[in-house]
């Protein structure tokens, strides 16, 4: 094992072998899993201070704006010039908050977010822990973050912010239904709900294999981060910012920076699910090779989210829940079935991708169908009208 | 290593809080409350007898998934019949409901 | 004392502190919020026992939807009077008495019992329980039955909750 192949696998070692001269083999396990768990834990938080200038930089550009460009060289130090504004700005509580739940909640959707990259497979070997549970892992984890906005919408008493809370749940718990279904469909091609195990089994990317699938994972995943066209929860123009309007300084900063981080995670979750995670020419020998892949796949992730938000406008509630209950969820459910019962009978044959390809059009234009149905329906519910009567002069 | 006992206490224990939660709170939510604690009660000891007794079979782990499904079950009609009585008569208080009493 | 019993000492702390903070708070978010910590001592408690999947299922199931969907009861039934009284109902005493007995009658039992103090046997390392208990759940000769059964019980309790919590228009006391 030399330090070009596996820089972290040996700096490990040497920590260790260094600790085991004068500390017992328990204590040694504890420091090395603890800066395991930091650097682990920092990474997500440093690469926000990036990912912040980054989505500025191409917000920007989708709207023919320059972006951030005054501090320092294209505007880099800008995140950390926000910073420390918002470190220094005056912390405020509501007279009426409930104090320890106001507090805790912006802590929870940091860890929330956070707590997935224990199970994000970095390169060949390089997990926080790989749980032979990982994928239902990111869902469970996933409930913190929902637990956190409810927490935080409800101590604010804040009438806003309590209506943000509602819908916030409203939405989350719905479009968690048809991401989970989605997320089924990697780990019966993998056949293992192991990260690590799937990024190893996908030869042929998944995406290939189920492509709708992967759309549905990241329209469900764009609602789960409450981006635009989804951002009924913080919606400003009706209910001023949400569950968070009351909240102030790095609080704020701490739900702002938990939802540019889950952004970019979900991008990472979509690389390793659909995109063949770390794997590309070279990984398995220079592993740094396999997280700068991971990187770039799931930045590709992030820039379709960012450019799903500058394009459509937000959609009307009703809209949105009509479209999980009645669009993604039967779809989704149609091809987890489709996919089990091809994946058994054609799995190890040759056949297997052509078949699950043909299966995902067909189910596609089944749901264009009902599409075409829906629209159909509407358009003529709406040209039946009656004459409204007209006011007259008594 | 820890003794089985630890484990049936702290059920034990559990599972009495949530049986004083039921019989001894006010409001129908709190009771569901009582209940799920008391299902969780009952999902600690199904889980340790599987690990301490019969690590073979899986029939602990099994009963603690159908438990699970109960559970979720149970709160969904739980909570539908509360905001259904709250709609009809402004109270979730479960000495209020009483107009099948005799 | 070894580290698993510190932290199992720890976490069943925790677990009856906030389950005695659930049963006695007069806020109900705030006793919800206290059964989100329960739950998820409980969780911890089934690491502790190995049992992986069902720790993962318990913070799915219930912090991701039970406590969740009790919070959200609980703001929906706000207007409620009853919510500003007395927590506890009048028999309140009687049910400390009843469950005081029926912890101590527990404890008892269980200490009489024969194989109170058995230790656990290793697991083998080589068998995958999760992958064990998903076999069992759809094998004929195991628990397909039940499975189904609750499959069955859940989407009646689906129907059941939106018949049942549906707003009626025709009932004019409802009516907005």
């Amino acid at each position: 094992m030399s330090f070009i192949n596996d820089p972290i696998g040996f700096l490990a070692e040497w920590i260790t072998n260094f600790l085991s001269g004068f500390l017992p083999e328990a204590w040694v396990i504890f420091i090395v899993t603890l800066l395991g768990v930091i650097i682990t834990a920092s990474f997500g938080l440093i690469i926000v201070i990036f990912l912040i200038w980054l989505e500025r930089k191409i917000a920007a550009r989708f709207q023919d704006r320059l972006g951030p460009n005054r501090a320092g060289p294209y505007g880099l130090l800008q995140t950390f010039a926000d910073m420390i504004k918002l470190i220094t700005k005056e912390d405020v509580v509501p007279e009426k908050a409930d104090k320890l739940t106001f507090n805790i909640a912006p802590i929870l959707s940091v860890v929330a977010v956070l707590l997935i990259w224990a199970v994000v497979p970095f390169a060949p070997g390089w997990i926080g822990t790989d749980l032979n549970v990982g994928v239902l892992y990111i869902a469970a984890v996933g409930s913190f973050g929902i637990l956190s906005i409810l927490m935080a919408g409800w101590s604010s008493n804040n009438k806003y912010a309590l209506l943000g809370a509602f819908r916030a749940v409203a939405q989350l718990i719905s479009y968690e239904v048809p991401m989970l279904i989605t997320l089924m469909v990697p780990v019966l091609l993998a056949r293992d709900m192991g990260m690590m195990t799937i990024v190893e089994s996908q030869n042929l990317w998944y995406i290939a294999l189920a492509p709708i699938s992967a759309i549905i994972f990241m329209v469900s995943s764009i609602a789960e981060v409450g981006r635009t066209p989804f951002d009924l929860i913080e919606a400003e123009s009706e209910i001023v910012a949400g569950y968070h309007t009351e909240y102030t300084g790095m609080k704020f900063g701490m739900f702002f920076a938990a939802e540019f981080l889950h952004a970019f995670t979900i991008g990472v979750i979509f690389a390793i699910l659909f995109l063949g995670g770390w794997r590309g020419p070279g990984a398995e020998e220079f592993r740094l090779l396999g997280v700068v892949y991971l990187m770039l796949k799931g930045l590709l992730g992030y820039f379709i989210v960012m450019w799903v938000r500058s394009t459509l406008p937000r959609i009307r509630i009703d809209h949105m829940l009509a479209f999980n209950w009645k669009f993604l969820t039967p779809l989704s459910l149609m091809l987890l079935v489709m996919t089990a019962i091809l994946d058994k009978i054609f799995g190890d044959t040759a056949l297997r991708l052509p078949l699950l390809l043909a299966g995902n059009v067909l189910v596609l234009f089944l749901g264009w169908l009902a599409l075409r149905w829906a629209s159909r329906r509407q358009t003529k519910t709406r040209r039946v009208f009656k004459k409204r009567p007209v006011a007259k002069p008594a | 290593m820890i003794p089985l006992s630890w484990y049936l206490v702290l059920a034990a224990a559990l599972f009495s809080l949530g049986l004083y939660g039921v019989l001894a709170r006010k409001n129908a939510i709190a009771i569901l409350m009582g209940v799920e604690l008391m299902l969780n009660a009952v999902n600690v000891n199904l889980v340790a007898f599987w690990r301490y007794l019969t690590p073979d079979s899986v029939s602990g782990q099994a009963f603690a998934v159908m438990v699970f499904a109960v559970a979720a079950a149970e709160v969904a009609v739980g909570l539908a019949l509360v905001i259904s009585i709250y709609r009809r008569r402004k109270t979730v208080a479960a000495d209020e409901i009483n107009l099948m009493k005799w | 004392m070894t580290v698993e019993q510190a932290v199992f000492l720890f976490t069943s702390f925790l677990i009856l502190f906030s389950g005695f903070m659930m049963v006695t708070r007069q806020n109900l978010v705030h006793a919800a919020l206290y059964l989100v910590v329960a739950l998820f001592g409980v969780a911890v408690i089934f690491v502790l026992l190995e049992a992986g999947f069902l720790a993962v299922v318990q913070v799915l199931v219930y912090i991701g939807a039970i406590a969740i969907l009790m919070i959200f009861a609980v703001m929906l039934t706000r207007g409620d009077v009853s919510q500003e009284q007395e927590p506890v109902n009048a028999n309140f005493g009687w049910a400390l008495l009843l469950a005081a007995l029926f912890c101590f009658g527990l404890i008892v039992l269980i200490g009489q019992w024969p194989a109170i103090d058995s230790q656990a046997p290793a697991l083998d390392p080589e068998a995958d329980t999760v992958l064990d208990l998903g076999a069992a759940l759809v094998s004929p000769d195991a628990y397909v039955i039940p499975f189904e059964v609750a499959s069955v019980l859940l989407l009646a309790a689906l129907i059941g909750a939106l018949v049942v919590a549906r707003p009626q228009k025709k009932n004019p006391r409802s009516a907005k």
